[in-house]
């Protein structure tokens, strides 16, 4: 066990070569550069013959995306990280990937946005991460860290979960929690090897040839693909939804955020019960598969939730969605970058009730 | 150093693998076929590195005939367990129907960007590209330029048939000036479309290319000459010097409308005027001796 006071970003980096990655591929951007700035420092470290291991600053995040897609296809753990403006140029590759297959990492440190926006925090790429992103069906699994402990835990989640259900995994973090430092701690974690027979590694005389593709021109057959990816996202759904809770047992307001909103909110419920209000909060730690079961069954409990979000109401449609019309469901967000604290949302939150007693 | 002022020579004699050239077209090894006993010597077939299927090229179209070049190769240097091809979207989308390798099949234009991945972790595998016009020279003209200048040691090969055939035959970055396709009807007018980009010598310039050459197959001594640039480049990747480059003039007959034989025609008649035959790129003497050294050592 080793504990250090790092960057998130760096914790990010330093647990991608703890967790066996072979292989990164980036390009700049703000506020994630430091995790190419890592890698290129520490990985040629762990470069040896017997275990090769690649950073390579790439020409785009275009190239970097399929480089991932071609050392994944190969069998390699890949990796790769960008902001915003970069993931949505990775889009068409990340689809690809996820048609093919291939299982990958792909983190976000979501930047506001739309355009250039600024380099400063945002949750505005939710959607985006969320419900494709790129062209066609298909599903990432999402994991929002809230801290820069699970910046690092993350990647080791993330590499075992794009093995075992072959599928580009994406950590969906933001500005504050890559750039913000805390204390993190390395445990003992196991490489998990996961056998990979449909890899491009070279086709020895006892197996037929091995191909990595995303094209079935036959409608029959992309129906049938499509199938069975939708499948492997029920089974993901069925086996991997990871939500926190908070006070949540006797709460009647619950707030419900993820990443740097959650932490905010978390805050946000202290205050709130300091002031008699019977405050809570819900966190989703998987963005996909989504815990819609359990925000049902506590809007059972509850009388309100209160969604708070760095973007203008994205996450939102999926809690509506989760409660359908059990209780109301509340949105406060702030943009452009900017950072509510948590007095703004009690306040908010008392605003609510105050309402709610009036009617 | 202007592409102009390039020297380009028509043949090398630096080949290190292939056959001697000196069969012509009227070259005739059948004679060896003897028809009055059971007994055949088999003197030509298919490569077992190509798959035994019906390709849905056009008839006379070249990508089926540089597949078998590949392949041919592949099984002649006996590295098939070895090799790792990548092809992106364009006509040759099914190569991995036809190839008996492993195979990646990449987004548009990005086969260098996937083959970057593949080859840096199996640095010991050949490793190929196999990507049109479109794909190369304008959508992924990017990745070409920069996995070229990164000089990753894999093999590109390049068709170059002046038009986007898989899309049904829109111009593309190499279509010939006053060349008639969908979406230059009246002819590429040089004045919007500017010219066509002779990608062989523009890579060249880069220190990270090591071997590049431009060929075509639309005949026999061609297709020899072809098949020896790929055997040339695939054992250069022993080397680790750089990217080999071979640019294969290759014919669309459906999208530029005409017979196969017209086409192959046309590649001598007008296409080799802005694109000419020939190496443009030659290993050094120094390094073929030390090609010579490794020899047949595998893996490359
Ligand atoms: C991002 C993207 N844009 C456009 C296309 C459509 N498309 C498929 S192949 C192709 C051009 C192929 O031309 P070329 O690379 O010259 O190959 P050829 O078919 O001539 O061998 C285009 C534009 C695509 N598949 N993906
Ligand atoms: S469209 Fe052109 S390039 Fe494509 S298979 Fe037919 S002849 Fe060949
Ligand atoms: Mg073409």
């Amino acid at each position: 066990m080793e504990t250090k006071l790092m960057k998130g970003n760096e914790a990010l980096a330093e647990a991608a070569i703890q967790a066996g990655c072979d292989a990164y591929f980036g390009y700049p951007i703000t506020p994630q550069s430091e995790v190419l700035e890592y890698l290129a420092r520490e990985i040629p470290k762990y470069n040896t013959k017997e275990h090769i291991r690649v950073v390579l600053q790439a020409e785009s995040e275009i190239a970097s995306i399929n480089m991932v897609y071609g050392a994944a296809g190969a069998g390699f753990r890949a990796m790769t990280s960008s902001s915003s403006p970069g993931i949505s140029l990775m889009q068409e590759g990340i689809s690809y990937i996820a048609g093919a297959e291939l299982p990958c990492l792909i983190v976000n440190v979501n930047r506001a946005g739309p355009g250039l926006g600024t380099i400063q925090p945002g949750q505005g790429d939710y959607f985006q991460a969320t419900k494709g992103g790129g062209h066609g069906d298909y599903k990432l699994i999402v994991l929002a860290p809230s801290s820069v402990q699970e910046m690092a835990d993350f990647v080791f989640l993330g590499f075992d979960l794009a093995d075992k259900y072959r599928n580009p995994v994406m950590i969906l973090s933001d500005g504050a929690i890559g750039q913000m430092m805390e204390k993190v701690t390395f445990g003992n974690y196991t490489v998990h090897k996961t056998e990979k027979p449909w890899a491009t590694t070279g086709k020895p005389e006892s197996r037929g040839r091995n191909y990595i593709t995303s094209l079935h021109i036959q409608p029959e057959k992309l129906e049938e693909h499509n199938l069975k990816l939708i499948e492997k996202y029920r089974e993901i759904e069925r086996n991997e939804i990871r939500f926190e809770e908070i006070m949540t047992e006797d709460a009647e307001y619950i707030f419900v955020a993820y990443g740097l909103s959650a932490r905010i909110c978390h805050k946000a419920a202290i205050m709130a019960r300091e002031k008699g209000i019977k405050a809570g909060m819900f966190r989703p730690i998987t963005l996909f598969p989504y815990p819609s079961k359990r925000l049902n069954e506590l809007a059972h409990k509850a009388k309100l939730f209160l969604t708070v979000e760095l973007n203008s109401g994205q996450m939102v449609e999926d809690v509506r969605l989760a409660v359908n019309g059990k209780i109301n469901v509340e949105f406060y967000g702030r943009l452009g970058g900017m950072v509510p604290n948590p007095e703004e949302i009690v306040n908010k939150l008392e605003n609510l009730i105050s309402k709610e007693n009036v009617s | 150093m202007s592409a102009e002022e390039l020297t380009i020579t028509e043949k090398t004699d630096n080949n290190i693998s292939a056959e001697s050239d000196t069969e012509t077209d009227t070259d005739n090894s059948a004679s060896e076929i003897s028809c009055d006993t059971d007994e055949y010597s088999v003197v030509y077939e298919r490569p077992h590195t190509l798959l035994d299927v019906n390709m849905h090229y056009c008839p006379g179209c070249a990508h089926s005939l540089v597949h078998k070049l590949i392949m041919e190769a592949v099984e002649e240097l006996g590295i098939q367990e070895d090799t790792i091809g990548v092809a992106p979207v364009g006509c040759a989308v099914f190569a991995y129907d036809y190839m008996n390798v492993d195979m990646q099949e990449a987004a548009h234009g990005r086969a260098t960007a996937v083959a970057t991945g593949i080859k840096r972790l199996m640095p010991d595998k050949y490793v190929f590209t196999y990507q049109g016009d479109g794909d190369l020279a304008a959508i992924g003209i990017a990745e070409t330029i920069h996995t070229i200048n990164r000089g990753e040691n894999i093999m590109i090969v390049f068709i170059n048939n002046a038009v986007y055939g898989m899309t049904s035959g829109q111009m593309a970055p190499t279509t010939l000036v006053g060349m008639k396709t969908t979406t230059s009807p009246f002819g590429r007018d040089t004045s919007v479309y500017g010219f066509p980009i002779k990608v062989s010598e523009l890579i060249s310039q880069l220190p990270g290319s090591f071997y590049v050459t431009r060929q075509s197959v639309n005949k026999n001594t061609a297709v020899r000459k072809t098949k020896k640039a790929i055997l040339n480049a695939l054992n250069y990747q022993k080397l680790n010097k750089g990217t080999c480059f071979i640019e294969i003039i290759g014919n669309c007959p459906s999208n530029w409308k005409m017979t196969p034989v017209e086409s192959n025609n046309f590649i001598d008649e007008q296409m080799v005027k802005t694109f000419p035959l020939g190496d443009v790129k030659l290993p050094s003497a120094e390094d073929l001796k030390q090609l010579n050294q490794i020899g047949d050592k595998q893996p490359c």
